[in-house]
């Protein structure tokens, strides 16, 4: 049962996915890294049909690469937002359409702005202070509610995010044991130990 | 003999040149020229029009459809204006792609496109002509001015060959090596908006054939950002605007031209 989440900060977006790879009945894997590195700022999360998740993450990678390459600076978080929900709105619409769920954070170097979009398979774009996909965002969006602070340091971040894994943890029938965790800031990304 | 690699476009010569490429940049070097200037906080770009006339009914420009109703300064997108030297045909040809161009890119991405995105894009059609066989170049310069969030405000230039280089101040057309060198020991790195457009207007006016400018000569643009809402803003100046800017700084007809023409 995959579970992602996401918020905003002072400066920064913070993403966390769980890391199990699951088939039928059986958990294969549990280090399975979910948080695609899109650009030097930007990072996805993603969840859905497994082999979708995977063609389509790649497809949004290689195509922001070419971008980045073509035009030496990256597609800044909005745009490549609205280019990958075009991606997955003609996606919908075609004889195979991708199943995959996205949250997308980025830091915006241009205007000193963090951006967190939320992402269906549908094509619905949201931006958002904060934001879940699966199960866990039935446990994890009150708790969300009452404790996100967009002003909030990374330390301060971390706590809440820790509150929604806790709780996870402690609800979910089928909750997963491992995340990774994920921040972009004005430095770029790096992942942190929980 | 001579014309053996004149007659297609994509023949190189034995000595390594493309001779209507050349040819182009030649008409190019007739055409009533543009300047752009680029400070800090804005730029400026000022054209002179060659078609000019008693009988040439302006009354269209006069009201001004301001997209650019007028001959040499168009808007391709809402934050990014240029300037074109050459064949009008051309030109208007150009303009309609890049405005094209502009919008396809706020579609699929949903932001104004990168000025030097909308330099590429127009740099490879133009480069399409030098290689393709048939096809005449196009005989056009356009000098671009725009904003974006990735390098603020932006001047390129670019030709018939398919290249585009960015400028601090540039000309193109007519008497482009005299207004270029006038700039280059004008400029300086801290110039205001203010500088630039009288600096502009000085160029113009020395390397223009006419004795005193006019709106009739002259089509003027600027682009800023809005105080408020921090989005590029550009302003083409109507005829009557042109005149008053001119009579502010010292330019526009003298009281006693008007009174000999009556």
């Amino acid at each position: 049962m995959e579970v992602s989440f996401a918020m905003t900060g002072k400066g920064y977006v913070l993403l966390a996915a769980d890391t199990t790879a699951v088939h039928s009945i059986i958990k294969v894997k549990t280090d399975v890294d979910k948080i695609k590195e899109l650009s030097p700022h930007l990072l996805m999360a993603y969840s859905g049909e497994p082999g979708d998740t995977v063609q389509f993450a790649e497809y949004v990678e290689r195509n922001i690469r070419l971008y980045q390459i073509r035009h030496t600076y990256p597609l800044r978080p909005p745009s490549a937002a609205s280019w990958i929900r075009r991606s997955l709105a003609e996606s919908l619409r075609s004889r195979n359409p991708y199943s995959v769920n996205l949250l997308l954070g980025g830091y915006d170097t241009s205007t000193y702005t963090p951006h967190l979009y939320w992402m269906d398979y549908l094509g619905t774009l949201v931006e958002v202070p904060f934001a879940a996909h699966g199960y866990g965002s039935y446990f994890a969006l009150s708790l969300l509610d009452r404790y996100h602070d967009p002003e909030a340091t990374v330390e301060e971040g971390l706590a809440v995010l820790r509150r929604c894994l806790d709780e996870v943890s402690k609800r979910l029938v089928v909750s997963p044991g491992k995340y990774k965790v994920k921040i972009v800031d004005k430095d770029g990304i790096r992942e942190v130990e929980l | 003999m001579a014309r053996r690699y004149d007659s297609r476009t994509t023949i190189f010569s034995p000595e390594g040149r493309l001779y209507q490429i050349e040819y182009a940049m030649e008409a190019i070097s007739h055409a009533g020229s543009v300047l752009g200037v680029l400070s800090k906080d804005g730029i400026v770009l000022a054209a002179e029009k060659k078609v000019t006339g008693k009988l040439l009914d302006l009354s269209g420009s006069n009201q001004g459809g301001y997209g650019g109703s007028g001959e040499k300064i168009f808007m391709l997108n809402s934050n990014v204006v240029a300037g074109v030297a050459g064949i009008t045909a051309d030109a208007n040809s150009l303009v309609n792609y890049a405005r094209q161009a502009a919008q396809r890119h706020l579609f699929t991405y949903n932001e104004d496109i990168p000025v030097e995105v909308l330099a590429q894009r127009l740099c490879d059609l133009k480069q399409g002509y030098t290689q393709y066989g048939g096809l005449r170049p196009f005989g056009v310069s356009l000098l671009y001015a725009g904003y974006d969030p990735h390098y603020n405000f932006q001047l390129y230039h670019s030709d018939p060959s398919g290249n585009y280089s960015g400028w601090k101040a540039t000309c193109v057309g007519a008497n482009s090596g005299t207004a270029q060198s006038l700039l280059k020991q004008e400029y300086k790195d801290d110039i205001t908006m203010d500088g630039a457009i009288d600096l502009v207007l000085r160029v113009m006016s020395k390397t223009m054939d006419s004795t005193t400018l006019g709106s009739e000569k002259l089509e003027f643009a600027t682009l800023t950002l809005d105080p408020e809402t921090k989005q590029p803003k550009a302003r083409i100046y109507r005829p009557a605007e042109i005149d008053a800017l001119l009579q502010k700084q010292g330019l526009g007809k003298k009281e006693e031209d008007t009174e000999m023409k009556s």
